[in-house]
């Protein structure tokens, strides 16, 4: 049954801060000229590694008081959202009440860098405890991130963080639809946020896990499906998208970017860390029965791929038995091997990477692909340089995360 | 520390935790209520506890109230620092 336009929502404003743009713009910019975002690094107690950072300027959406109590999740959750506001052409308060807005950001942890900085304190005064922040609570409290974006914004509607770990910036996207459509709200602020190069704990912890990324070339550290991946870097960033009814968008002329057609997300319930294919192969399928579309009809997906060796292998495995060697008109990519691993911001920021498509028909490549490793071979990967393609009407965007939860969105083009 | 010394160290202090008021400008027998949110008179707590040592227990916090409450309380514990 066709969807009436106040039961399709669409994207009308994209904020975001990734290690190589802090702007679609500049983010777009990198993607199609293979700038990565990826540098050298150095956190205390774990020394020298690699990690994507950002630069944007906190100070333009925040006083310095609030950049002092706040997080570092919430400085980026707070400037995506203003630069998603800005690009929307949304003021609130006249296209949207406050108390009809909500804000819904995917975390793929929160609290560590918070909790970390607090000890490292408390040990310049013999660990007495009174020394301890009494903004530890506010700062780390799940709701934080999405809280501060409220607290700077006046939205008075809903907020809540989602901890979906590496899936919870497409989580994120999805339930600020889901919001929408139960009439919760009218209007959201929905995607996910990272500040994990904050925290020793991510290093050091994916570092015994034989699974951190290293290269003498920080540039080239992140290399889903070569043969030579070594694993993952960590990087931080923010995507915020404003999400709208097609008909409240349509009536105010807005710009917009793409339509949430469909989605899906399940739990492979087989191991804490290792990713299970048939779960990941069900899930993608899933999404698209909900969108009603065939694989043949997807344009372009963006690849979770971290570059782990198990990781792109399995998601590879999974890719396979949906798409097949069927869909000549399916390309394959990867973002992270731009700007690595942006945790609870990676699937959004993803998926804004690749919205610009819809306009430009090119699809962005996954760089630093020396030697494709076999088990990682898909028809229509894009490597290393970006591929004009004919007419890119959808794309599938892949997010997996620990405990195998994973989360798929399929955004169209939007079709009036 | 002088009394001069204390003022300054507590001006130091306030101008951190909140940094658009002019606390200078601040008289000493003003009123520091209206320019301190709860939050912000923890901070100043925890940065003389940190900074200085001083322990400032919950029911000497009133004596706070204004510039000179709080070089006057703190002038015992800081004059031989």
């Amino acid at each position: 049954m066709k969807k009436t336009d106040n039961q399709r929502v669409v994207i009308t404003g994209v904020g975001l801060t990734a290690p190589n743009g802090n702007n679609l713009g500049e983010f777009r910019h990198s993607l199609l000229n293979g700038v990565s975002g990826i540098t050298e690094y150095e956190i205390r107690y774990f020394g020298k590694t690699l990690a994507g950072l950002c630069t944007f300027d906190p100070l333009k959406y925040q006083k310095k008081k609030e950049i002092r109590t706040g997080t570092r999740a919430g400085s980026i959750g707070v400037y995506c959202a203003h630069e998603a506001l800005l690009d929307a052409g949304i003021e609130l308060g006249k296209e949207y009440l406050p108390s009809r807005t909500g804000v819904f950001l995917g975390i793929t942890e929160h609290g560590n860098v918070e909790t970390e900085n607090e000890i490292y304190e408390i040990s310049k005064f013999n660990y007495d405890t009174k020394c301890w922040s009494h903004y530890h609570n506010p700062r780390t409290v799940a709701n934080s991130p999405a809280g501060e974006v409220t607290v700077n914004l006046g939205i008075t509607g809903p907020h809540f963080t989602l901890g979906a770990a590496c899936a919870a910036g497409n989580l994120g996207c999805v339930s600020g639809l889901q919001q929408i459509l139960l009439g919760e709200v009218d209007f959201a602020l929905a995607g996910g946020v990272s500040e994990s190069p904050g925290t020793f704990g991510i290093f050091a912890a994916f570092n015994s896990q034989t699974a951190l990324a290293r290269h003498e070339d920080p540039t080239k550290a992140s290399r889903p499906f070569d043969k030579a991946r070594n694993g993952i870097v960590i990087s931080e960033g923010g995507a915020v998208f404003t999400l709208e009814r097609l008909d409240k968008a349509k009536a105010r002329g807005a710009k917009i970017y793409g339509e949430l057609v469909g989605y899906n997300y399940n739990s492979d319930a087989t191991d804490m860390v290792l990713p299970c294919a048939e779960r990941q192969a069900e899930c993608i399928r899933a999404a698209l029965a909900k969108a009603d579309m065939k694989p043949q009809d997807v344009s372009i997906v963006n690849t979770h791929a971290t570059g782990t060796h198990a990781g792109d292998a399995k998601e590879c495995q999974a890719l396979r038995m949906v798409f097949g060697d069927d869909c000549p008109n399916t390309y394959f990519n990867n973002t992270k091997s731009f700007i690595g691993h942006c945790m609870g911001a990676a699937a959004a920021l993803e998926l804004a990477g690749n919205l610009p498509a819809f306009e430009d028909n090119i699809v962005h490549p996954t760089i630093n692909v020396d030697d494709l490793d076999p088990e990682c071979a898909l028809s229509n990967l894009v490597l290393n340089k970006p591929q004009k393609v004919q007419n890119v009407t959808s794309i599938l965007n892949n997010s997996f995360g620990m405990f195998g939860i994973n989360c798929v969105l399929i955004v169209a083009k939007y079709n009036q | 520390m002088t009394r001069d010394e204390i003022y300054k160290a507590v001006i130091d202090i306030l101008s951190e935790i909140v940094e658009d008021e002019d606390w200078v400008a601040l008289g000493l027998e003003d009123d520091l209520k209206g320019k301190l949110e709860s939050m912000d008179f923890l901070d100043v707590i925890m940065e003389l506890r940190k900074l200085y040592g001083v322990e400032v227990p919950e029911a000497d916090y009133g004596k706070f109230a204004t510039l000179k409450g709080c070089v006057d309380y703190l002038e015992p514990f800081l004059s031989k620092k």
